[in-house]
């Protein structure tokens, strides 16, 4: 039981931080269905602070492997700003161009880093090994990773920016009805890339915080394996609002841990094997976007590039 | 110059434009990477499956042809105004199709293809009877039937269905060794590019291309299709079934993405590895550069898959001890980020173009 609330929290963070990230940046107007590389991406620069630095103090090295995935995670996110607000180009396609380009990069720089670290014997892995201690800390018989907390202020804080101040107004009505923001002198395209950048950022971090607090070896080669797909899933399920989006990430975070325990608890009396229970988020995520979607809370503006020139 | 033909070229000019873009930028990288093999490794990609003749082409040949098919797919889609992302997963149910057919029925080889393409076909259904039915977007439903299609397969092969799984090789068995009546014929080609799995499947994708094309642009079913992409609401005025053409149309691209698994898995390119539980088949990702850098046009679909093949086998040849192979993705995803705004190329294109013609006339 207590391996089960290990894996869901475990789990239930990284979903919440990513879905809030998409659902900053589709609250804004452009759908992020780059999450997936963006946390790849994400990963990739938290772990090279770890595998770099692993002598600094513990109070150093987490603020600046966090703050780096951050920002590794919004230089990125830029880049699907540039095409789908600057260039208005279509917002799928770019965003599923990055998470290609977001797994080809972390193996290149991964494996020429390896490379060159091995002195060049050819044939490097796509691996980093780092060590994850400073991010776990024991109390009683739980272990709790420092995401955890990030992630409940995160959420707090991500609620009451975007419906207790004038800013969040401000990027809700640039993915609501854009013409109508620009009217009342709102600067559609900064908005939205302030939206597609916090996406980066809570993006970049989680995928921080897929990686590290479980293992202590990342292969690269599986990216992030579709959790940043899943996130997008979490924040559809949750209606594009914080705490359905939370509630929505422990509902998925449940079933994927109990994948991962399947087969070494009670429930391998079942006789279901991983497999299925790594397809039951996924199925029961359908059905209730079938029911679900007929009066869906989706912002009106979403996926649509805004025009100055168009009324 | 009609503007139908003017624009055809237009697109190629922009195509080809991301094409060196994204090739430079694969150049800058491997100067970063070494600087010294920089030009040899460049060289090796440029020159593709020709960099090791005759066995390079082969191989060429055997990737293009699934590729092919799942850029059909992909292009299919959108032309019919839907973005098929799902393609993989329905490649991973047409691969369990199509190997459940060889290595348990032992099934001749065009059963086989047969039964990867209803596979794909009823994957690819699905997330158009939810876009239809219950206003799901497809790229989610697809999303979701990817991971569904894939953890569904491993179950199948690894434990449920016996005889498929090879626990000495941790994959499925061998068709060539199980059941050789399932593989498709070579008619000789093996032996003249000195490979293992290049068959007539490149000729099946191509009449498959062929036969898509003339459905897109010389048929009524196919106009109908493309209607409701251009305009749902409109086509549904004009007394099109739209509901009936979304699904259809999803059908059809997975019924593609089926016959492109059958094709490579027929052709004894490969076994499936069903304890590999997080990777879905690139091939059926990258259908979508392939679908993009063709601008949706099924005979475009052959070059960009053809390009697309070219340039992964040639980052394969790439020296593993100062390059990664992954720099060919690299290029191809640059490629691909660059056709997002390939209109803006176009414009930019047809605006130097214009420039020019009005340049000659105040000339003269």
């Amino acid at each position: 039981m207590f391996l089960l609330i290990k894996f869901t929290l475990l789990y239930a963070v990284v979903l919440m931080l990513v879905a809030l990230g998409g659902m900053f940046s589709e609250r804004s107007g452009v759908i992020n269905i780059a999450l997936e590389g963006i946390m790849a991406i994400g990963g990739l620069a938290g772990v090279f602070v770890l595998a770099l630095g692993g002598n600094l103090p513990a109070a150093v090295l987490v603020p600046v492997s966090i703050l780096a995935s951050a920002v590794a995670g919004i230089v990125y996110s830029l880049l699907l700003g540039f095409s789908a607000i600057t260039l208005k180009a279509d917002q799928t396609i770019g965003g599923t161009a990055l998470n290609m380009l977001a797994t080809a990069v972390a193996i290149v720089m991964v494996k020429a880093f390896n490379n060159a670290s091995e002195a060049g014997n050819g044939a490097a892995s796509a691996k980093l090994v780092y060590s994850n201690e400073a991010f776990i800390y024991k109390i009683g018989p739980f272990t709790i990773n420092i995401f955890l907390i990030i992630g409940i202020v995160i959420l707090i804080v991500s609620y009451l920016f975007l419906f207790k101040t004038k800013w969040g107004l401000r990027l809700r009505s640039c993915g609501e009805h854009p013409q109508a923001a620009d009217s009342v002198g709102i600067n559609v395209y900064q908005w939205r890339y302030i939206g597609v950048m916090i996406s980066g950022a809570l993006g970049g971090i989680g995928g921080f915080a897929y990686i590290v607090p479980s293992v202590t070896t990342w292969n690269f080669e599986v990216g992030v394996a579709g959790a940043g797909f899943l996130a997008l899933a979490v924040m559809i399920f949750g209606q594009w609002k914080p705490f359905n989006i939370a509630g929505a990430a422990v509902f998925f975070a449940v079933f994927r841990s109990l994948a991962n325990i399947a087969d070494s608890t009670v429930l391998s009396n079942l006789g279901l094997s991983k497999n299925i229970y790594s397809m039951m988020p996924f199925i029961a995520s359908m059905i209730i976007l079938a029911f679900t979607s007929k009066n869906s809370r989706a912002p009106k503006a979403e996926g649509i590039p805004y025009d100055k020139g168009q009324r | 110059m009609s503007e139908k033909t003017k624009d055809v070229l237009l697109s190629i000019v922009a195509s080809l434009l991301c094409i060196v873009i994204g090739l430079l930028v694969g150049l800058i990288i491997l100067y970063c990477i070494n600087a010294e093999n920089a030009l040899d490794g460049f060289t090796r990609i440029i020159k593709g499956g020709f960099y090791l003749k005759p066995k390079g082409i082969g191989s060429e040949i055997a990737q293009s042809a699934p590729l092919i098919m799942t850029g059909l797919s992909v292009a299919f889609a959108f032309r019919t105004g839907l973005f098929n992302i799902g393609a993989a997963g329905q490649y991973t149910v047409g691969v369990f199709g199509a190997l459940y057919f060889a290595l348990i029925l032992h099934m001749p080889w065009y059963v086989c293809l047969l039964a990867a393409m209803v596979c794909g076909a009823i994957w690819g259904a699905v997330p158009g009877i939810f876009k239809a039915y219950f206003n799901v977007n497809e790229v989610i439903t697809s999303i979701m039937f990817n991971w569904i299609g894939l953890y569904l397969v491993n179950e199948l092969m690894y434990s449920t269905v016996k005889g498929m799984y090879d626990q000495k090789t941790t994959r499925t068995y061998k068709i060539s060794s199980v059941s050789p009546g399932s593989l498709i014929p070579d008619c000789g080609m093996n032996a003249v590019f000195k490979t293992s799995s290049t068959t007539i499947a490149i000729f099946i994708a191509i009449a498959l291309a062929v036969l898509m094309y003339v459905i897109l642009n010389k048929t009524t079913f196919g106009y109908e299709l493309k209607a409701c992409g251009f305009n749902k609401d409109a086509a549904k005025y004009a007394g099109i079934n739209d509901r009936r053409n979304i699904v259809l149309s999803m059908m059809i691209s997975g019924a593609l993405a089926g016959v492109g698994a059958g094709l490579y898995y027929l052709s004894g390119g490969a076994e499936w590895n069903p304890q590999v539980a997080t990777a879905l088949p690139a091939i059926g990702f990258n259908g979508i550069p392939v679908a993009l850098l063709a601008m949706s046009n099924p005979l475009g679909v052959v070059f960009a898959a053809v390009f697309v093949a070219h340039i992964s086998v040639g980052g394969a040849y790439l020296p593993t001890k100062y390059f990664q192979p992954e720099i060919a993705d690299l290029i191809v995803a640059v490629i691909i980020y660059l056709c997002a705004f390939v209109a803006l190329f176009k414009g930019v294109v047809a605006g130097v173009l214009g420039r020019k013609k009005a340049g000659k006339g105040d000339a003269k």
